[in-house]
């Protein structure tokens, strides 16, 4: 899809810098989210689209961006009943702060969704910091159509950022395993959906067992494990075409994919007489080179954002514990020692975490460490929390949580240990992964 | 009234006394071209058999995973936690299916590796994979042709019985051994 950001031209005296930039601390392990106003987008014109007039896109927007910055537990979009008065189009470029400020806003995003000749939109964000009445950010976004959402997830990213310090995540999407039917003959199927839930679709029929899907970086392709043909192996999956096939030619189980950052390798485990190891395969050349060696289990490699290295779980030592090694296999060496087992690491994106699942005392927890194993943290306590997943910007983790009556479904958690929530999914949901900012 | 269900009471409880029979069962010389309504025996309940015996179908083929069942008694064996060690039971459970296989030499099988629920999705797979290897090497050990044995795991994936108790955790972490056909 076309999505084309531009700068908004200055309608606006240039803003007077306030005297203390208005800040969300995100580290501070926040108490107060920051009250902020994202009223209805006005309508640029009186235009029509496919998606529907410029006046019901504004309001549904508005929406998107609200519920985004809520979704992050740093953000309290103000409730709109407490300012009935629609915002005009004057006023988008030029608020009447005093009013905002009777809402307590501290911070308030206005914008406009135009209907353009070609079919497509123009949507304008602008974001301000009431108190001080300066203009804190403003873009606009060219799309089509259908695109609205994406280009309020691109305001919302913006405002994020520029409140942060972070880059945003709301333009993303999220790939996982929708689960249903009894335990003992659970139908489980491939499904993609935006980070917030919206355009959900199933990519597989269910007729196959799927597990443990995640993305490439240019996203477009999925690689995945399917037990078709009672064959389990790792298999890709071309978004555009539906295109499914099986990477490689292997006589033994392949499993626990994951791409390398710059999308020419994958990294899997391929069991070899009850024997799992590590190996890498260049989707290029389809040559295969083993990265581990030795009598344990090594599974759930996932690569560290410049490609460099590579963290694993192996139980080559008695139990699952965690271990980083040199792109290449040299250097194995283990970081976890903390109580019990732990499992299914992976590398943030920023590069400075290693999210983890933790089993002890019968419980399942998600936990993160820096990728030398210090300062770790426990995140989760659930009968079953597993998968993690980070979002584009490093900050929150999603995973999948299980209950004792095989009930699943997506958490996620900030890496403070705070905002814990579930996304909602149309059936039992587990194994997700997050995509990076799409383009 | 069709004759299905007393055809399935038959099967029952020929699979019954195949599993009472003993450690070491009798495998068939020749299977039996109509099941026989059995005898009764001192401590069986008496099977309602009407008049109009109509012939019946074997109650299983030779060579099919209900005969494995009804000949060793069970097609299955269990592990301990997050183990994958054959015990004294296991093996002999699976001595009993080398010596299935041995006359029934033209069945192929695969051992299917599984785990309970309380582990790790990609590790449980590999740790279903020990499993079916365990068993496996046993059966070669027993002088199968591992040519006949195939292996595949389904990590949790496929529980034999629903529940998050011991009970069935005990029952999920297994390998099972699978008629694949001849």
């Amino acid at each position: 899809m076309r999505l084309i950001p531009f700068m908004l031209a200055l309608s606006l005296p240039a803003a007077v810098l306030a005297q203390t930039p208005l800040r969300v601390d995100i580290n501070a392990g926040l108490m107060q989210p920051m009250p902020i106003a994202v009223p209805a987008f006005a309508p640029g014109n009186g235009g029509n689209t496919e998606a529907g007039t410029t006046t019901a896109l504004g309001e549904r927007a508005a929406q998107v961006i609200a519920n985004d910055l809520k979704s992050s537990g740093l953000f309290r979009p103000i409730d709109p009943a407490a300012y009935t008065t629609a915002v005009g189009l004057d006023e988008v470029v030029k608020p009447d702060f005093p009013a905002w400020r009777t809402v307590a806003a501290q911070a308030l995003v206005t914008g406009t969704v135009t209907a353009n000749a070609d079919g497509g939109i123009t949507l304008a964000c602008y974001a301000y910091d009431v108190f001080a009445g300066s203009e804190i950010a403003r873009q606009g976004f060219v799309t089509t159509a259908a695109g609205w959402r994406r280009a309020a997830h691109k305001c919302a990213d913006l405002v994020y950022a520029r409140l942060t310090g972070e880059s945003g995540y709301f333009d993303s999407r999220i790939v996982y395993v929708s689960e249903t039917g009894p335990r003992t003959k659970r139908i489980k199927r491939l499904a993609i959906m935006d980070q917030d839930g919206a355009g959900h679709r199933f990519l597989t029929s269910g007729q196959n067992l799927v597990l443990t899907p995640r993305f490439a970086p240019e996203q477009q392709t999925i690689t995945y494990m399917s037990f078709e043909n009672n064959r389990p192996r790792v298999w890709l999956y071309t978004l555009g075409s539906g295109r499914q096939e099986a990477v490689g030619q292997f006589a033994t189980m392949t499993f626990a994919p994951r791409f390398s950052p710059d999308g020419h390798n994958l990294v899997f485990s391929m069991s070899v007489g009850g024997n799992a190891d590590i190996y890498r395969f260049n989707l290029a050349t389809k040559q295969t080179t083993r990265l581990t060696t030795g009598a344990g289990i090594d599974t759930s490699p996932s690569y560290s954002p410049d490609g460099s290295q590579i963290v694993f779980e192996s139980d080559r030592g008695g139990s699952q514990q965690i271990y980083v090694m040199n792109a290449d296999g040299s250097n194995q060496h283990r970081i976890s020692f903390g109580e019990g087992r732990s499992a299914s690491p992976a590398w943030s994106p920023r590069g400075d975490y290693i999210a983890f699942t933790r089993i002890g005392a019968g419980r399942f927890g998600i936990g993160v460490m820096r990728p030398d194993g210090s300062s770790e943290r426990l995140l989760t306590n659930g009968y079953q929390d597993e998968s993690p997943t980070w979002s584009p910007n490093g900050r929150v983790i999603l995973f999948a949580r299980g209950d004792r009556g095989g009930r699943s479904g997506l958490w996620s958690v900030d890496i403070s240990g705070l905002n814990e929530r579930r996304l909602a999914t149309p059936l039992d949901a587990s194994d997700p992964a997050w995509s990076p900012l799409l383009p | 009234m069709t004759n299905l269900p007393r055809f399935t009471l038959i099967a029952g409880l020929a699979l019954g006394l195949a599993a009472c029979a003993g450690k070491q069962p009798v495998a068939l010389e020749k299977p039996p071209e109509t099941a026989q309504p059995v005898t009764p025996v001192a401590n069986a309940d008496p099977i309602p058999v009407t008049e109009t015996a109509a012939p019946v179908q074997p109650a299983y083929a030779p060579g099919s995973q209900e005969d494995l069942r009804a000949q060793t008694g069970s097609d299955t064996v269990l592990f301990g936690y997050d183990s994958y060690e054959l015990d004294a039971e296991a093996k002999a459970v699976l001595a009993r299916h080398a010596q299935w296989l041995r006359q029934n030499p033209a069945v192929r099988v695969t051992l299917e590796g599984h785990t309970d629920e309380r582990g790790t999705r990609e590790y449980n797979l590999a740790l279903g994979d020990r499993r079916a290897n365990s068993a496996k090497n046993f059966l070669a050990t027993q002088g199968i042709d591992v040519a006949r044995l195939a292996t595949i795991s389904y990590g949790k994936e496929r529980p034999a019985v629903d529940g998050s108790d011991e009970a069935a955790w005990a029952k999920n972490r297994r390998a099972v051994t699978v008629v694949m056909g001849r």
